[in-house]
């Protein structure tokens, strides 16, 4: 069957069929952003969060593939939670920027990431949430700063295939978060991280570090790998050590990552010159790829526009599909790729949709 | 009682009628639509039940002041309106 890829972008939620061949089509929402979207693979059912700016962020179900949507209630904070310091204002949320889903074994479970930095959890599809206060109440939590927004944010949320009690989370800027028991404790990771953005006896601090995304190996997730504000790192124990990988060539600066679902040596990244300049390097737009582990990196430009290009990937806008073989990218000028033959061939599918800000093969 | 109507462009996403609502205040007042209309509130207030910064309300011609605690108080004869600011692209 040929691939079909759902795309959350600035003005609505679309759906690619045929592989390509047909022109995206509108599956709601069209004209609202879509901030983040699910396709919940254990029963099917799609949920889309947006952002309506005046209106604030909202959260919607679809259980007939995106034919009719329900509102339901979003993420939101306690009324009445205090303010963190005198003078300043209690928490709302201002952005779902990540969900998941749980594993077979948590039927009903999802879970959100939020600007503010918070942690939601809806053990009944989405119809109630809870904030994780466990994570919320960390004291280095004060530490936390925004990273290209005003307040930090959860953008990964990791669950292990094998076990889902396991979780690894990233926050920008707030490092790399674990939970073996389904989110009642946590522990700090993210030990081998740099942030150049601090002063030099904060470098290594795992608080403040900048994790623009974590991506994990579903059938080896010991294997994190992660595109950080500084640079591409690898974790081999589920995150909690991190080396940092120097060779990734035209620039290890970037958002994105996709993490090769059975081998845990590949992964993909979509480079940018640096953080000031956020535009392919020379113009030329390509996809960066390593087969053994970050020891070297191929890089792929067949089919990608290779002069005056100034597309970027934001970090939920790559994906590899279930077979490790096809890749999906969207970028923020609204142009979008299937890459075959693990991104060694890549096909423009759309130059005209708005800034995407994430695609998803379709795996139900 | 006083009279609470919506921007249009709320329509786009959820039914919101002109509602006739009792209350002393604009607080109070949107707590009564809330009440008919939960899945309204978070379009116009945030999770903390103050006014969303570029949602504006205005009772007869002038904008509300306490956006915040939605103490601005009510006769039973006004009319509040719900607008949203202008901006986007």
């Amino acid at each position: 069957m040929a691939e079909e890829l759902f795309v959350a972008t600035r003005k609505g939620l679309f759906l690619v069929e045929g592989g390509g061949r047909q022109a995206p089509r509108n599956l709601g929402f069209l004209g609202d952003p879509v901030s983040a979207f699910l396709e919940d693979r254990r029963d099917g059912t799609l949920y889309a969060a947006l952002n309506l700016g005046h209106f604030g962020v909202k959260l919607h179900r679809s259980e007939d593939f995106g034919a009719t949507w329900t509102e339901l209630p979003a993420p939101a904070f306690p009324v009445g939670m205090p303010a963190d310091k005198e003078g300043e204002k209690a928490p709302s949320v201002s952005l779902i920027w990540t969900l998941a889903a749980g594993g077979p074994d948590q039927p009903g479970r999802l879970w959100a990431g939020t600007i503010p930095g918070a942690l939601f959890r809806s053990d009944d599809r989405g119809e109630t949430w809870h904030l994780v206060e466990s994570l919320w109440n960390q004291p280095s939590r004060s530490e936390w700063f925004g990273g290209g927004y005003d307040d930090p944010g959860i953008h990964s949320l990791c669950v292990d295939p094998r076990d889902s009690r396991k979780i690894v989370l990233g926050i920008s800027c707030g490092g790399v978060w674990l939970s073996e028991d389904d989110g009642a404790s946590w522990t700090l990771g993210g030990k081998g991280l740099a942030a150049a953005y601090m002063p030099p006896d904060r470098v290594d601090d795992p608080t403040i570090q900048d994790p623009h995304r974590l991506a994990a190996c579903a059938a080896a997730p010991e294997t994190v790998w992660c595109q950080h504000h500084c640079g591409i790192f690898r974790s081999d124990d589920g995150g909690r050590n991190f080396v940092q990988i120097h060779n990734a060539s035209p620039s290890a600066f970037g958002f994105a990552v996709a993490a090769h679902p059975d081998d845990p040596r590949t992964a993909w990244f979509v480079p940018a010159v640096k953080d000031a300049c956020r535009v392919p390097v020379e113009g030329r737009f390509v996809v960066t790829r390593t087969r053994d582990g970050g020891a070297s990196f191929e890089t792929l430009g067949e089919g990608l526009p290779q002069d005056a290009a100034y597309d970027l990937v934001y970090r939920h806008a790559l994906d590899v599909d279930a077979a490790g073989k096809s890749l999906a990218m969207g970028s923020t000028t609204g142009a979008l790729w299937i890459g075959r033959n693990g991104g060694a061939d890549w096909t423009l599918l759309s130059a005209h949709l708005p800034p995407v800000a994430q695609v998803a093969f379709r795996a139900t | 009682m006083p009279r609470v109507t919506f921007t249009a462009n709320l329509q786009r996403h959820l039914d919101a009628p002109s509602l006739e609502v009792d209350g002393a205040c604009v607080g109070e007042v949107l707590a009564g639509v809330f009440a008919r209309k939960p899945l309204l509130r978070s379009y116009i207030v945030d999770d903390q039940g103050r006014l969303r910064r570029h949602v504006n309300v205005f009772v007869n011609s002038a904008m509300i002041v306490d956006r915040d605690g939605l103490g601005d108080t009510l006769r039973a004869d006004d009319e509040v309106f719900i607008f949203q600011a202008l901006s986007g692209g």
